[in-house]
């Protein structure tokens, strides 16, 4: 069934969104992990995700923020949502002006780390999500991966 | 805030907020650690009820901090992990929880109780000969 819009109002429908930032949150600190997993959570759950979902997304908003506190010293998450007819959608975009990664094969790979961790990060973050794509050079990476649900 | 841990006869309680920085991750481990070593427990129970996330980092902390206590002569025991937390971290990858765990607090206390009595608390006496 569609809803049909007031005639007195302009713009798109409420129901059916293009894509939407929700949130964008300042990595500055490990305060700000926590924040954009609250923030990333919050926007899971608007979008009507369930909890599962939202779990997954909260954990690799960790994962990837905490990457760029420790390997750039923070950075920028945004979370995006975006709403048709016959799915919705999250994606979380991390960024940061740090050196970049100069090994993706083997920062994507299970056990690899630079930064005194198990190396799990990346690799899990990857399981968690649909799709993950990083583009990385010396002063600027960015990370972007989503996750899409039939409606 | 430092997470407080609280003493039931010879177990250490602490129940981990909902939203918990990797600093107080580790000072709880350095806490913990300090009690046992002090004498004050042979045994930790963690309960991460109210935890609704779990991340790589903070598994790897808190399997060590169960090695630790291990190594040391003590138990440790995680209780009561959200069944999401617990798909996620299996999605995650194999052994990203390395320790023994319960279904709830009362469940981990019991574990350790059982896990100290079966290999001897260190108070207990040299049988006479």
């Amino acid at each position: 069934m569609t809803k049909s819009r007031p005639p007195d109002r302009d713009g798109p429908e409420p129901e059916v969104s293009g894509t939407a930032t929700c949130a964008v949150v300042d990595i500055r600190g490990q305060d700000d992990i926590l924040r954009a997993r609250q923030a990333s959570r919050a926007a899971a759950a608007a979008i009507g995700f369930g909890t599962v979902d939202q779990t997954r997304l909260a954990t690799v908003v960790s994962e990837l923020t905490r990457n760029t506190l420790t390997y750039a010293g923070g950075g920028a998450c945004r979370v995006l949502t975006r709403v048709t007819a016959h799915e919705r959608s999250i994606v979380i975009e991390v960024e940061d002006q740090g050196p970049g990664i100069a090994d993706i094969t083997g920062a994507m790979t299970r056990g690899y780390s630079t930064g005194g961790g198990l190396g799990l990060g990346l690799a899990a973050v990857h399981k968690l999500m649909d799709d993950m794509t990083i583009e990385t050079r010396p002063g600027r990476t960015l990370v972007r991966t989503g996750m899409t649900r039939r409606r | 805030m430092r997470v407080p841990i609280l003493r039931l006869g010879r177990v250490l309680l602490t129940s981990l907020p909902a939203d918990l920085t990797d600093q107080q991750v580790m000072d709880l481990q350095i806490d913990a650690l300090a009690l046992i070593q002090a004498g004050k427990a042979d045994g930790l129970v963690i309960d991460i009820t109210a935890a609704d996330v779990v991340d790589s980092y903070m598994a790897r902390i808190l399997s060590e901090t169960a090695k630790m206590v291990k190594i040391m002569g003590g138990v440790a025991v995680l209780a009561g992990m959200q069944p999401a937390v617990a798909l996620t971290l299996v999605e995650m990858g194999r052994g990203m929880i390395d320790m023994e765990t319960a279904f709830d607090l009362e469940g981990g206390v019991a574990k350790v109780g059982r896990m100290v009595a079966s290999r001897g608390g260190r108070h207990d006496e040299v049988p006479a000969a």
